[in-house]
């Protein structure tokens, strides 16, 4: 009667590439597509200062006389712009890299910011149950009843009002990404949470409670490691919804610094030559937006489906 | 010979699955005679309700079904187009399942959802739909039909639901109904009656009934004939009497001798009397005293000011009291919410008594000092459903060690790896396992994970809740007899908690018997099993199905 | 059914105090009240008087009830940037942004309902593969881009609606200024209706079609079928309603936001409502407009909540009927 386990032993790359995420991942030409463009999106953002043809924001080497530079053609004074130049006869390409980098760090940093603050406050609403569920949950709900826009424009708001004028401009970008942050951990709080319940539930938590082990470790080395998935998928499209968040903000005007454009302020400049046929100042920022916002978007949906194979 | 009901020739049921075709039925024939009960039986994955779906022409994808023919009184149905299909279903041939908490729409009430089917498939008006629905009701046993036929679901209790369910079947004077294990989700004494209504009304109207049950003793108490299936395929088939008594295949002699049943006598006890000490008692290892558990489940205070509610106290345990004997096994059976689960997570440590005592080796485990380190060290558990009990993230010997390493018994990892294997190889697996994951093993394995996690802490006593009630019957026989060596090898005592009669008799040395959180009767196994004294053990031992009792 | 809503009552007071000491807190701390209430010449005396004019010594308790006070009147001050009572700001500014969002909520539930339960019954198709294509892409554009492509579109190219503000407005009894009622009026609204529409829609769609699938899943889906129920029976009696009743909760609160995040879409528009109101405040920190807006939005949410709840309670027995289960 004694059953014998097979030996079979694979080794770690063996094992992802015949695992359901990586065979769905194989199935899916948009998840390959999305994942090639985000790519590609994210290490130019990253080597922008090496790879933008201008540097435009040195004003010594702007020429005023390059405004308004058509895409794929030379100015006046004798520079080629391939996605043409904006008013002050800044190369909109090296805009557009520079200012990719900063929606990325801001939307990055946004979404690490909420991911800690969420998962930690789900964890430990779902585990301790009673008041201090019901504290941290109705708090969540409350704010995820809200656009999470309006909550970071207040944030911003009270924090202008807070942070002397001289200092503004240093504090924009950490303020930002506070903004950001706190007005998206409720999502992961929640989904955290009520991962957390039904966990805590099963036995494999009764049986090290029965042992005595302390309940930060059961939280930590159990019950976490059991709701990485679903947090990975919310992070994901959370970052996507930073992006956005970002330039509406920025768009609105109230977001980063005038001296560090990120892609919505680039748009904002880009729509007030809309009706004067300068379309390339406000295309290509937005289409690199959009880019960005949708191959991010639609690697967390798949991510989601994956994950889920119920939904399929 | 008259002419079969239902006659399947070669069905095949295939799921198309990204690692390749699964079949789940595997070219198998039978008929049905008018009127007939015929049973189906079989462990999981043997396909016997992908049988019964096929039939009901209620395959979705990506399974599919390659048939030669279901011919329905001569006529064929397999082939018929969805909307004639449709006709069929719930008019010819009618469908019970598992689950009466799931199988009715919660928004509509159980007339609406009568009268619905009724008019769908017989030509009367409203008003005659539901004078049916009333007398369906009545004719189920569900007293005063008149009112109840006005209520929603969620106010019947589960045995009360299965009646509407079985009503709704009946309800288009259908000539088959394919019940697939339609008492399964019910206690015991809810499911002899459940079972007596099916067949009664059955009978009456001369419906023939496709029973799928995992469950032997169903099928000798109720069915006529019988096949039973094994990885989707026909094993055996011939009358119930036949294949019980006079099994031939191997398969089926295997799966019949693994069934416990009540009838037996506890192996432990008559080795005892061979030796003439069955009168001979041990000094307790485990006292418990007037024991109680109450929650508190009051609505809040608002609805009790404003919507004329009351308290509500639940008395999970009331005064329970009963002694486990050093190197014996006590069994604790009851029906759901009996109360018998409550009583584990107390003396395992997991919830606090509202009043009475526990006492190991006489130390009170919930008040004296140094109590809790005292029975993190002595006593363990092992539960009912290895899927949930065993982390899916760590690997086997991670969830082997965890006891080891929490309770500081060994912090040198190669010393802690060895007491590992050695543990895999006392409940019989490969020591390489525990490089594994949970998810790498069959249910029975990962109970023997954690019966091997229980003992790494050397525990002297272990709480056994449901242990094999999740598995199927010849894994549940290894899985008794793997615990019934490992108490012998190192003198474990038990405390087994089980819904189950049967496996309470082969495994308990004592037993007590627990009614709505009240302990109705405790003492020696056979002397409970063979004269039983309260009305409720009666009752609980009458309603059981055992295969000894061939209809 | 009164306890019920006593209790959801209750908790809609509590969330609204919560607001309101943040609005305080704000309105108290954010900024100096007086500074910006006082010409650059004011002495310090000037101002000191002022602070106890304003009643800014008293015990913050006190301040905190009085706000409350005049909160409940609808008093919020005066706005620092435009020196007129908040009150009047909002009230003047409110048609605006109430006919936008009336207008966009019936498009986003129209469509994404039926778009969902589409997509939901049809999952294998074409059209619902392009449909959820679709609606991915409507939730990866940033609203205020729909705005500018559609102004872009239909306002410059084809020249067909205007690319802002409200058209003519027509008054109706005192201080309702309506759009309805004229052409201009109805033409302006189109495209902001639609921009603001988009991302709800989306929401909404999806989660129908999540909430569908896994009811179809149901075992009463799949006993309703052993049934031989029709097809539409089981569609639309038996699955669509039991999809309804989360359904409800989430897109009430949905909606609830669709006039807080009018804010981006009046930006883009150019749509006299209150959501520009409070972006041009959140720029140069005008106080009172913030607190007063936060108040005013705070208050849509709760009443919206207060009327799913009740829904949710109508529509589900569960709830409305006692559970308790009787005989065995």
């Amino acid at each position: 009667m004694s059953e014998i386990v097979p030996l079979a032993r694979k080794s770690r790359f063996a094992r992802i590439i015949d695992s359901d995420i990586f065979y769905s991942y194989r199935r899916s030409p948009v998840a390959i597509l999305a994942s090639i463009v985000a790519a590609i999106l994210i290490l130019a953002a990253v080597l922008a200062p090496w790879i933008s043809p201008y540097d435009p924001f040195n004003p010594r080497t702007l020429n005023l006389m390059d405004g308004f530079t058509k895409p794929m053609s030379e100015s006046f004074a004798g520079n080629f712009f391939v996605m043409g130049a904006d008013n002050q006869g800044r190369d909109v390409l090296s805009t557009i890299l520079h200012g990719s980098r900063v929606s990325l760090f801001v939307g990055l940093s946004a979404t690490l910011f909420a991911m800690t603050l969420g998962v930690g406050l789900g964890l430990v609403a779902g585990f301790r149950g009673g008041l201090t569920d019901a504290v941290i949950m109705r708090i969540a709900d409350v704010q995820l009843s809200f656009p999470a826009i309006l909550i970071a424009l207040l944030i911003f708001g009270v924090a202008r009002g807070l942070i002397p004028p001289s200092q503004q401009e240093n504090t924009a970008l950490m303020v930002l990404i506070l903004a950001i942050g706190l007005s998206n951990w409720a999502q992961f709080a929640r989904t955290v949470r009520g991962a957390t319940m039904v966990e805590r539930q099963k036995d494999y938590v009764s049986a090290a409670r029965i042992m005595g082990v302390n309940p930060v470790l059961i939280l930590i080395k159990h019950i976490l490691p059991n709701v990485v998935g679903p947090v990975l998928v919310i992070a994901t499209i959370g970052l996507a919804l930073a992006i956005i968040e970002e330039a509406t903000l920025s768009y609105l005007g109230v977001g980063v610094p005038p001296t560090q454009p990120s892609l919505g302020t680039l748009i904002r400049i880009g729509q007030q030559y809309l009706f004067s046929g300068e379309w390339w100042i406000l295309f290509f920022p937005a289409m690199t937006l959009i880019l960005l916002a949708l191959s991010v978007n639609l690697l967390g949906d798949w991510l989601r489906d994956a994950l889920n194979p119920k939904l399929r | 010979m008259t002419e079969p009901l239902l006659s399947v020739k070669n069905l095949k049921v295939v799921f198309h699955l990204r690692r390749g075709d699964f079949t789940a039925v595997n070219g198998i024939s039978f008929d049905i005679m008018p009127g007939e009960v015929l049973g189906v039986v079989g462990e999981s994955g043997a396909g016997k309700s992908m049988t019964g779906t096929a039939i009901m022409g209620l395959i979705d994808r990506p399974g599919e079904v390659i048939v030669d023919e279901i011919r329905l009184k001569g006529e064929r149905i397999d082939n018929l187009p969805e909307e004639k299909m449709r006709h069929i279903r719930g008019r010819r041939i009618a469908m019970v399942m598992q689950d009466p908490l799931t199988s009715l729409n919660p928004l509509y009430t159980v007339g609406e959802q009568l009268v619905e089917t009724i008019r769908r498939h017989l030509p009367l008006s409203h008003d005659q739909a539901k004078k049916r629905a009333i007398e369906l009701l009545a004719d189920a046993g569900i007293p005063d039909p008149q009112s109840r036929i006005d209520s929603y679901p969620h106010q019947f209790s589960g045995g009360m639901r299965q009646r509407v369910v079985i009503s709704l079947a009946l309800a288009a004077e259908p000539e088959m109904i394919v019940a697939d294990e339609p008492t399964s989700a019910l206690d015991v004494s809810v499911q002899a009656q459940i079972m007596k209504v099916l067949k009664r009304l059955c009978a009456e109207r001369g419906v023939a009934v496709m029973l799928i049950t995992h469950d032997m003793g169903v099928i000798a108490e109720n069915a006529d004939r019988m096949i039973v299936m094994n990885k989707g395929e026909i094993v055996e088939t011939g009358s119930v009497g036949d294949i019980i008594n006079r099994p031939r295949e191997p398969y089926t002699k295997k799966l019949i001798e693994a069934i416990p049943s009540i009838k037996t006598q506890n192996p432990r006890y008559a080795a005892a009397v061979a030796r003439g000490e069955a009168e001979t008692t041990a000094e307790a290892l485990v006292e418990v005293k007037g024991l109680s558990k109450t929650f508190d489940l009051s609505p809040s205070l608002v609805s009790r000011l404003f919507g004329g509610k009351h308290r509500k106290l639940v008395h999970a345990v009331q005064d329970v009291s009963f002694a486990v004997e050093k190197g014996k096994t006590y069994g604790l059976v009851g029906e759901s919410g009996s109360g018998k689960s409550t009583c584990a997570r107390m003396l395992v440590g997991l919830l606090e008594p509202s009043a009475g005592e526990i006492r190991l080796e006489g130390t009170d485990i919930w008040r004296d000092r140094n109590a809790a380190a005292k029975r993190r060290s002595k006593i363990q558990m092992i539960f009912q459903d290895p899927y949930a009990s065993l982390n899916p993230r760590w690997r086997v010997g991670a969830i082997i060690a965890e006891p080891m390493r929490a309770l500081g018994i060994s912090t040198n990892s190669t010393e802690i790896a060895d007491r590992v294997a050695d543990l895999l190889e006392r409940v019989r697996l490969d020591p390489e396992a525990m490089r594994k994951f949970p998810h790498e093993f069959s249910g029975g394995q990962r109970q023997r994970i954690a019966i091997a996690r229980a003992l790494s802490s050397q525990p002297e006593f272990i709480i056994c809740d449901e242990p094999t009630s999740a598995l199927d019957v010849s894994v549940q026989a290894q899985v008794l007899e793997l615990m019934r060596r490992l108490q012998d090898e190192f003198g474990l005592t038990y405390l087994l908690i089980s819904h189950n009669l049967a496996v309470i008799r082969q495994m308990a040395d004592s037993v007590g018997v627990l009614h709505n959180g009240v302990m109705v009767e405790n003492g020696p196994v056979e002397q409970i099993f063979a004269n039983p004294q309260a009305d409720y053990t009666r009752m609980l031992l009458d309603a059981v199905p055992d295969i000894s009792n061939v209809a | 059914m009164l306890a019920f809503i006593i209790k959801r009552l209750g908790q809609s007071v509590l969330v609204m105090l919560v607001v309101a000491l943040i609005s305080f807190i704000m309105f108290r701390y954010v900024g100096d009240p007086v500074a910006s209430l006082v010409s650059q010449e004011a002495t310090m005396a000037d101002q000191a008087q002022l602070r106890e004019r304003l009643g800014l010594n008293d015990p913050v308790h006190e301040q905190f009830f009085r706000f409350l006070g005049n909160a409940v009147q609808g008093q919020f001050g005066i706005s620092y940037r435009l020196q007129t009572p908040v009150s009047e700001l909002i009230l003047s500014r409110l048609p605006a942004t109430l006919e936008l969002a009336f207008t966009s909520v019936v498009i986003a539930l129209t469509l994404g309902i039926l778009l969902g339960v589409f997509t939901a019954l049809n999952p294998k198709s074409w059209a619902s593969a392009g449909i959820m294509a679709f609606s991915l892409v409507g939730v990866s554009l940033p609203t205020f881009l729909i705005g500018i492509g559609l102004i872009y579109i239909f306002a410059v190219e084809l020249q067909w609606l205007p690319s802002f503000g409200r058209g003519q407005v027509v008054s109706l009894g005192g201080w309702w200024r309506t759009g309805f009622l004229t052409e201009s009026g109805l033409r302006s609204i189109i495209l902001p209706a639609i921009t603001l529409s988009l991302f709800q829609m989306t929401l909404i769609m999806r989660l129908v079609r999540a909430e569908m699938m896994e009811v179809l899943r149901q075992d009463y889906i799949k006993f309703a079928r052993a049934r031989g129920l029709s097809k539409r029976a089981i569609n639309f009696g038996h699955a669509l309603k039991n999809t309804l009743v989360p359904v409800i909760t989430i897109t009430g609160l949905q909606l609830g936001s669709v006039i807080a995040f009018a804010i981006i879409t009046e930006t883009v528009f150019q749509w006299p409502g209150v959501g520009s109101l409070f972006v041009n405040s959140v720029a140069v920190v005008d106080v009172p407009v913030m607190a007063a807006y936060l108040m005013f939005i705070a208050f849509v949410f709760v009443v919206i909540n207060l009327i799913v709840d009740i829904l949710y309670y109508i529509v589900d027995p569960r709830l409305r009927v006692g559970g308790s289960a009787r005989g065995t």
